[in-house]
């Protein structure tokens, strides 16, 4: 569905590209400075690779979606 | 105590950091741009109304289920799995799947053939204008009531949360909703409910993944809820051959006939709040496709609402407990299971992006309800009974106003239930008495030629008075709970079952019988309207994986599967 040039999906993509990016360095300084009160299952990272989840889906969406390329 | 908990009680439930609260404000200014990006095609009446009738049955589909998906919803039916165990499940399989599948094949050819702009005014080429009349005032004005009770529920919630001033948590989200829809009409409001349905699963799909990591899996789940509440908390079906049996109170014959047909059908067939996201797609096909779509992911928004409850009873040291006790007692309610388990879990930035999942959860539910008031006023009110002769610019000026009016309307109900609590209570159970007439009267105009406008008009009146009178005889006298909901022991979600199974029986026989008594339509007046005396396209170009009744039978397959599995 197309929004005049831009897809829905290119709308999508940015905000799951930006999110991932903080989430993923958030998670990152986490590991440089632990918090006082972790969260349950901390050693797990998932705001790593949620977060870097996220930010591949993003980007992919944001390519695929790009104004004015051609489907 | 564990470390974070002790953190939790001593302050508000979640404390935000710069990287949430960062990604809290950009989530408001992207739907902001987006309503600000699709302003110059909202021009005509068909552009801010319908969305140009244009949208891909994908995009028709997920902003179909993003319409229903509000933060409430979320909060609410999470805090039911907890309180009540996998049985609020129903809600969303049997309470909603065989009604969109309906939609999509037997209902929407109708709707869309037609080519009405909305449920009251497809009674209004069916029935005359007295049907069309009764119900659009009866949805315009229960549409904003419910769309300020659930504002103020909301605002309510973000305080508990996040400590937010309620005041400030009304204003920013309505005004940004007003803004975005009054400038884009449905397509920008479409635009933005698959934007947040995304986001919705973003934010809380990470619950059910780390809680059964935590849990060890699904059956170690079943042994922790048996072992801190009840077997019966896991078992789907299995507890509903008695009252007694299940956390409910209810019997399997309320869940089948009162939820699974007459509650369901209603609201998922004429709530205009999600069938006027099915009328803006582009062609037939598209329209029909979209509830199947709608309906597959509708079977899976359990992980992310049922499953964090069950994993509250098995993994939270604290008891929670119903609102007034907690209220008294300093502790936790249902109601906070979800934003509970998001603490849990939850590190920066995560926590951002669940917090603003129950925002867009609640956007995606508000501006559902603004632009739908927006169409049923300013077609079905304003130009039927007020002003015919305008052009379609000063229809559509009217529409942009009645956006703003309408959130204006709400926030003031949101205002009224802050001082007078109890009206919530009322104004839920009015909604409640238009949906199930309502469904009597559509299906019947589709699918029997025979019923006739005056049947049409006195089965709806008789169907909702009959509600209303069943309501308030209980709230008399509650010994006729016996007899409303067949047992003294139901509980208030069983009676509404009953209720609306009995409303939904009247207005089909006073339809029945007025229709009998007057004169019937002719084949050519129901042409595109009715079962029997419309060509319904077949869609011979499309492949065979293209077509709906395919997706309809693998949905269905799937519906009952997951059934059986947690029977």
């Amino acid at each position: 569905m197309q929004a005049g040039r831009i897809s829905i999906w290119f709308f999508i993509g940015i905000s799951l590209l930006v999110n991932g990016t903080l989430i993923t360095g958030a998670g990152i300084g986490e590991i440089f400075r632990p918090p006082a009160n972790p969260v349950v299952l901390y050693q797990l990272h998932a705001n790593i690779w949620w977060g870097a989840l996220l930010l591949v889906c993003g980007l992919s969406s944001c390519i695929r979606f790009a104004p004015g390329r051609k489907s | 105590m564990t470390p974070w908990l002790a953190v939790l009680l001593a302050t508000r439930l979640v404390r935000l950091s710069a990287v949430d609260l960062g990604i809290v404000v950009f989530y408001f200014a992207l739907v902001l741009s987006i309503g600000w990006y699709l302003k110059g095609r909202a021009k005509t009446g068909e552009d801010f109304f319908m969305a140009g009738r244009e949208m891909t049955a994908w995009i028709a589909g997920l902003s179909f289920l993003s319409a229903n998906l509000g933060a409430l919803e979320l909060m609410g039916w999470a805090a039911a799995a907890y309180q009540y165990g996998i049985l609020a499940t129903h809600w969303y399989w049997i309470g909603a799947i065989p009604a969109m599948l309906f939609l999509a094949l037997v209902m929407m050819p109708f709707y869309y053939i037609s080519k009405t702009h909305s449920v009251p005014g497809y009674l209004k080429l069916r029935f005359g204008e007295p049907s069309r009349a009764l119900s659009a005032i009866s949805f315009a004005c229960m549409t904003v009531l419910m769309s300020g009770i659930n504002m103020y529920s909301m605002a309510l919630v973000m305080k508990v949360v996040l400590g937010w001033d309620i005041h400030f948590s009304i204003w920013a989200s309505s005004l940004t909703v007003a803004i975005y829809v009054a400038l884009g009409g449905l397509r920008s409001a479409i635009f933005n409910e698959v934007l947040q349905f995304v986001l919705i699963w973003a934010g809380t799909l990470l619950i059910p993944i780390l809680g059964l990591v935590e849990t060890g899996g699904w059956e170690n789940l079943k042994l922790q809820i048996a072992h801190n509440a009840s077997p019966e908390y896991t078992h789907l079906w299995s507890t509903l051959g008695s009252f007694n049996n299940n956390p409910m109170g209810i019997h399997w014959t309320g869940i089948v006939f009162g939820l699974g047909f007459i509650i369901s059908f209603g609201y998922w067939t004429t709530d205009f709040l999600v069938v006027q996201r099915v009328l803006a797609a582009k062609d037939l096909r598209s329209a029909k496709l979209a509830p199947i779509i709608g309906a597959g992911f509708k079977m899976m928004v359990p992980i992310i609402v049922i499953l964090p409850g069950l994993l509250g009873l098995a993994v939270l040291p604290v008891k929670l407990t119903g609102e007034t006790s907690a209220v008294a007692n300093g502790g936790h309610s249902y109601n906070e299971v979800l934003p509970l388990m998001l603490a849990r879990y939850c590190a920066p930035g995560l926590l951002g992006l669940g917090v603003t999942a129950l925002i867009a959860g609640f956007m995606s539910g508000m501006a559902g309800n603004v632009s739908a008031f927006a169409t049923v006023w300013t077609y079905d009110i304003y130009r039927a009974l007020l002003n015919r002769k305008a052009s379609d610019r000063h229809y559509v000026t009217m529409g942009r106003w009645c956006t703003v009016l309408g959130v204006l309307i709400s926030v003031g109900t949101a205002y009224l239930v802050m001082s007078f609590a109890s009206i919530m209570d009322y104004v839920q159970a009015l909604f409640s008495f238009f949906m199930a007439p309502l469904f009597g009267t559509v299906v019947l105009g589709m699918l029997w030629k025979r019923a006739t406008g005056p049947g049409g008009f006195w089965g709806l009146l008789a169907g909702t008075l009959s509600s209303i009178g069943m309501w308030a005889w209980v709230k008399v006298d509650p010994q006729a709970l016996r007899y409303v909901a067949l047992s003294p022991n139901a509980r208030d979600m069983a009676e509404n079952m009953y209720r609306a199974l009995w409303s939904w029986i009247v207005c089909v026989l006073v339809t029945v019988a007025v229709s009998s008594m007057t004169k019937p339509s002719t084949d050519s007046e129901l042409h595109g309207l009715v079962y029997g005396v419309t060509a319904i396209p077949y869609e011979a170009e499309a492949k065979f994986y293209q077509r709906p009744w395919l997706w309809a039978v693998v949905v269905s397959v799937a519906f009952v599967v997951l059934n059986i599995l947690v029977w």
